[in-house]
């Protein structure tokens, strides 16, 4: 009995002593920032020389700052728009590259290149591809006879550019996950799907849809965090413009925090945007349980 | 076709003579190769010691992340002890907080850090970790994800082995690093991947941690080369190129192991 509760006594310093290089790094740059990102959201923090407690003052700031509602906006309209499709295509793609072809995985690999790119590599191409001269992109729907617009430049363009750059990114790796998901429905329910005369579309809409539900809540919820923290792309692509309809959230705490030097209200509002952030993350924890409910 | 075709336009912008890029119509295919485009990338910016400094980045990422996310995961997978289980909930919970908001308060910890980059005990006088190296290494050293991701893996290894291995007497950081360590090399093999890959691409960090021109990294050289709207095409089609070389290489040596990886934890890096 008592070597067995040294051996537990070791085991559990061990354990600790494991941990603790860990943990000291989350206590450093995790768990003390956003303790501090709490506090210095009430202050007028500048780096330089101002650090008093202002109280609400950042906060109410914020309410009349109308760029951050615009960015607010931006972020909305671009979620609206990248997660259902992100969802639709990635899925579309798993299913259609799950039935195992001659190619599929060459096809994989090439679905999968974005990814690996940097989000301002990939803008870097698409500037050039979207050129609205010597763009490849106009010069292709030129010969449909299509007089393409001046992609970044122009007011609804911009962020659906955005939209397609992004898309274009992430799709490569939402189907491979995705197709991870597809691995685990069991074959059996298709087969007597089948039997039953069920069309594609049914066996689609009855079994891999309700079958995939985790997988959806999990790249929807990524996409949901990712989507409203967006900051790479519009900054390369657009810097924002035209007329701050593409700068985003980020972008505008960016500039303000370490253009301006307002670290205080820079703080103010990436708190209001992570709170943003969890509600839509438990709106969208909720939609995929009562989904869940109703079948 | 569509996921291709950017990375073909880009390759093909990039060998292509000048006066060809603005050339109207549009031509596919160049009438002579050229390697111009790739010096005046490397002669315009110092691409090459971007190029490294990148590189350093990510590899000190990779190192610090596998060493220090395997003896934690492994610690909450296979020992024992009070609170494990509540301070693993902690760590995970982290994974949600979203980047922007511990960004500015990170930036102040790094500038305060007492008695570095000139700073006093109280951490003030200096400049501190910023601009250093340390100012992105320490930060991402030890990441909530490539704990869990690890502690996964653990999970799924029997523990006989470390039975077998304390009844002979061998202490926990031997059956750690000798028993334990060589079966996790796929997931060593894929959260190398997964770190590398963030490290080499990211970009708002590096962009606020560090001023220095001789210590910016080639995402950050890539931005500045795109701003200037009156670029040349041509060198900037080569350096995008450049900057997605090692990703690609290395994702084509360990591709099995990536995808394995992604269907192993079903999560992305």
């Amino acid at each position: 009995m008592a070597s067995i509760t040294k051996l537990s006594r070791h085991q559990a310093r061990m354990g600790y002593f494991f941990i603790t290089p860990t943990l000291l790094l989350f206590v450093i740059f995790t768990v003390i920032p956003v303790i501090m990102a709490f506090y210095l959201s009430f202050t007028n923090y500048d780096i330089v020389s101002k650090n008093d407690f202002v109280g609400l003052d950042n906060y109410k700031r914020l309410v009349d700052d109308n760029i951050f509602w615009t960015t607010l906006k931006n972020v909305l309209y671009y979620s609206v728009l990248y997660i259902p499709l992100n969802i639709a295509i990635s899925l579309s793609l798993a299913v259609l590259f799950m039935r195992k072809r001659i190619g599929v995985k060459l096809f994989r690999t090439a679905g999968y290149l974005p990814t690996l790119t940097s989000g301002v590599a990939a803008a870097t191409v698409w500037i050039w591809l979207l050129n609205p001269e010597f763009g490849l992109v106009n010069d292709i729907l030129s010969k449909f006879g299509i007089a393409g617009p001046s992609w970044l430049a122009e007011m609804p363009y911009a962020m659906i550019s955005i939209v397609f750059v992004t898309l274009w990114q992430s799709v490569g790796a939402n189907m491979v996950i995705y197709l991870a998901g597809l691995n685990g429905v069991p074959e059996h329910l298709y087969e007597s799907a089948k039997l039953d005369g069920a069309n594609g579309w049914q066996s689609f809409r009855y079994i891999t849809w309700p079958a995939l539900r985790p997988t959806t809540f999990f790249v929807s919820t990524m996409a949901i965090i990712g989507a409203l923290q967006l900051f790479d792309q519009a900054f390369v692509l657009t810097k924002g413009g035209p007329a701050n309809s593409t700068k985003t959230t980020v972008y505008h705490i960016y500039t303000q925090g370490f253009g301006q030097l307002q670290m205080g209200y820079a703080d103010a509002m990436a708190f209001a945007l992570s709170l943003i952030i969890l509600v839509f993350s438990l709106v969208n924890m909720k939609l995929n349980k009562e989904e869940d409910a109703m079948i | 076709m569509v996921m291709v075709v950017p990375f073909v336009w880009s390759l093909i912008t990039s060998i292509r003579p000048d006066e060809e890029i603005f050339l109207l119509p549009i031509q596919w295919l160049p009438s002579s190769v050229t390697m111009d485009h790739y010096r005046k990338a490397f002669e315009t910016v110092p691409f090459g010691l971007y190029f490294w400094n990148s590189f350093y980045l990510a590899f000190m990422g990779v190192l610090f992340n596998l060493l220090l996310g395997s003896l934690s995961g492994y610690a909450f997978a296979k020992l024992h002890f009070p609170g494990r289980d509540t301070l693993f909930k902690i760590l995970l919970a982290a994974l949600m907080i979203p980047g922007v908001v511990t960004l500015i308060p990170q930036f102040f910890v790094l500038k305060h850090m007492p008695f570095l980059g000139g700073n006093d005990w109280s951490g003030a006088g200096g400049n501190g970790l910023l601009n250093s190296f340390w100012a992105i290494i320490l930060p991402g050293a030890s990441g909530s994800f490539a704990v869990f991701f690890m502690r996964q893996f653990f999970v799924s290894l029997p523990s006989d082995l470390q039975e077998v291995s304390r009844i002979e007497g061998s202490g926990e950081f031997r059956i750690y690093w000798n028993i334990y360590i060589p079966l996790a090399k796929p997931a060593l093999a894929t959260l190398g991947i997964f770190t590398f890959q963030a490290g080499w691409n990211s970009f708002l960090g590096p962009l606020i941690m560090l001023n220095d021109p001789a210590k910016k990294t080639i995402q950050l050289g890539l931005a500045a080369f795109a701003y200037n709207k009156q670029v040349d095409f041509g060198p900037l089609m080569a350096g995008a190129l450049i900057a997605v070389v090692p990703i690609l290489i290395l994702f084509l040596l360990l591709q099995k192991y990536f995808v394995q990886g992604i269907a192993f934890t079903g999560t992305k890096g």
